[in-house]
């Protein structure tokens, strides 16, 4: 008797427990299912469909009327479109090189700045965190913006510059592909230096030691032991600055010039000025084919590093 | 092994954070300019602050942005929340990989594509554009950080509390609500204050989303950039980064309180 409702209650709550463990699960996973990949599948409907003035102003992709027979209207046009016409390669092109150039800054700037925060006494250390990681929670058009008033052709840059003496004449640098540099590193250096550093704090000194006594200099235990272990951390970095800034907007957009050509930029102007949600779309598709590689490869090196710390 | 640092190491911390805060803090000084210019130097002066203050559109455009990222960090924390538990704790299930790969996508979706799919998928469902389509928007992308926090902490936590607390007869939901919940609570608040402050922050993804009255304070902001700079929007990026600043720094301090009573308390029981 007594072993029976002791059964009962057990089955009770493991009918619950599975309950709970469904909804755990499925909330968030429908929300996502219904407002993320959902949306990448309208996009690539879009993509194959005409733009025409109505609302909304794209063709329908098929018509099943009454009596009739299933039409599909699928077309091509908005991909040769991105093919033939060179601008768009080109786009796709810079803002690889870019997003590639900017990267290496990063890594440049960052490696000295994340190496030095763990060469740090143990009581900096979270403070040193802390204040790389501040800067990120502010806004990112607030930091952008405040590069216009430093690089302007009369700007705070060129004045000091001036003052010094270094120049005669003020340093175009506003509107240049080199002000996107700028933007770009300055903007994503806390995804840079905060994987470099989780790396190389938790790096074992007495290699360096091991190999001071061997006899190898300094440099050289540099790059045979800190450069290696601190790879995972290049990596991640590396990946988390590539891969926005290839589609960045806002950086290209305000310190770019008109000639710097990036694909995010083309995709908003064709959705805003132009109208055309059929090419901005078939624009997102290549743009995240293209992207698709360094995603794929970023979550497979998170992964494996996952499972190298559990 | 010497305890300070190297010549080297020094000047590229001070080279290093003089490059992350000279920024900032120019464009904060410049807020206080008397001229409209913003590079010169012309006299300490708070008429912007005043002129922001008195721009009603600016004003609108600040209230509807708090209430978008008020509203969609705290949906983002609950969903974020139960998607760091599925993935951390509920071992395999059917399309856990599709689902692993859209938690973790939106974190380096390029945002002009989520902006261009959400606003699709809602034109698709003639939802009419406003404040909720921004505000879904929002959840959608920012709930990806918290699951990220969330999943890490989960990961990382010492399990034997909630192992003592089943041990003793507790069933899983009360173990959870308990004992894992009040440990992982510096990770919720960190993921809710993340979404928050990415939702303060985003133009693109409200650029595509919002709707004619649902103008957010980064579109205003960045219209009136493309106009031309001016002192007053140095006074709104002040007060913005100001509020930003304490209540992360605020929330740093009451995590590390929150530390320094547990480990105080677990010394006690530990004689």
């Amino acid at each position: 008797m007594n072993e029976r409702v002791e059964r009962e209650r057990r089955e009770r709550t493991r009918a619950w427990g599975l309950l709970g463990r469904g909804s755990v699960i499925a909330s968030p996973y429908l929300w996502l299912l219904f407002f993320f990949l959902v949306p990448f599948a309208i996009v690539l409907k879009i993509s194959v469909a005409e733009v025409q003035l109505a609302i909304p102003p794209y063709t329908p992709l098929f018509a099943w009327p009454e009596g009739g027979s299933f039409e599909l209207f699928a077309v091509g046009d908005n991909y040769r479109l991105l093919i033939e016409d060179s601008l768009y390669i080109r786009a796709y092109a810079n803002s690889l090189k870019i997003a590639a150039i900017s990267t290496a800054l990063a890594l440049l700037v960052g490696f000295p700045i994340a190496y030095a925060m763990a060469r740090a006494p143990r009581a900096w250390q979270a403070t040193l965190v802390m204040l790389v990681i501040l800067p990120f929670w502010t806004s990112f058009l607030i930091r952008v913006y405040a590069w216009i008033g430093i690089l302007k052709n009369e700007g705070m840059l060129n004045g000091v510059l001036r003052w010094i003496g270094v120049i005669d004449e003020p340093l175009i640098i506003l509107n240049t592909d080199i002000a996107v540099y700028i933007g770009i590193v300055y903007s994503y250096l806390p995804f840079m230096v905060l994987p470099l550093y989780a790396n190389l704090v938790r790096m074992d000194r007495s290699l360096l030691e091991a190999a001071a006594d061997l006899g190898c200099r300094p440099a050289g235990a540099f790059w045979k032991i800190t450069v290696p272990l601190a790879r995972p951390g290049i990596v991640a970095g590396s990946f988390l600055v590539f891969i926005p800034a290839v589609g960045e907007f806002v950086i290209p957009d305000l310190l770019g010039g008109s000639g710097t050509l990036m694909i995010g930029r083309i995709l908003w102007t064709e959705f805003f000025s132009n109208r055309d949600w059929p090419v901005a779309s078939a624009v997102a598709v290549i743009l995240l084919l293209v992207l698709i590689v360094p995603i794929v490869l970023f979550q497979r090196h998170q992964q494996r590093q996952r499972e190298a710390e559990a | 092994m010497r305890r300070g640092l190297s010549g080297i190491n020094l000047a590229a911390l001070t080279l290093g954070f003089a490059f992350l805060y000279i920024p900032i803090l120019l464009l904060i000084i410049f807020s206080f300019n008397e001229s409209k210019l913003v590079t010169v130097w012309a006299g300490f002066s708070t008429k912007w602050y005043v002129a922001m203050v008195e721009n009603a559109l600016l004003l609108d455009a600040a209230w509807m942005t708090l209430k978008v990222a008020v509203v969609s960090s705290t949906v983002a924390l609950v969903l974020g929340t139960l998607a760091g538990i599925a993935l951390a704790r509920l071992g395999r299930f059917p399309g856990r990989t599709l689902f692993s790969g859209m938690v973790y996508a939106p974190l380096v979706m390029p945002e002009v594509i989520t902006g261009l799919s959400m606003l699709l998928l809602f034109v698709a469902l003639s939802w009419a554009r406003g404040y909720w389509t921004v505000t879904v928007a929002h959840i959608t992308f920012s709930m990806a950080y918290v699951a990220v926090v969330v999943q890490s902490r989960l990961l990382t936590m010492d399990r034997s509390l909630e192992e003592a607390a089943m041990d003793l007869g507790a069933p899983p939901v009360k173990t959870f609500f308990a004992v894992t919940l009040p440990i992982i609570s510096p990770a919720l608040v960190a993921g809710w204050l993340l979404a928050f402050t990415l939702s303060l922050d985003d133009l693109v993804i409200a650029s595509f989303t919002s709707g004619p009255g649902s103008t957010t304070l980064p579109m205003k902001i960045y219209s009136q950039v493309r106009l031309g700079v001016t002192p007053e929007i140095n006074a709104v990026s002040t007060v913005l980064v100001g509020i930003v600043s304490i209540g992360v720094i605020a929330a740093s301090l009451i995590n590390k309180r929150a530390m320094v009573i547990r480990e105080r308390e677990a010394q006690a029981a530990d004689p």
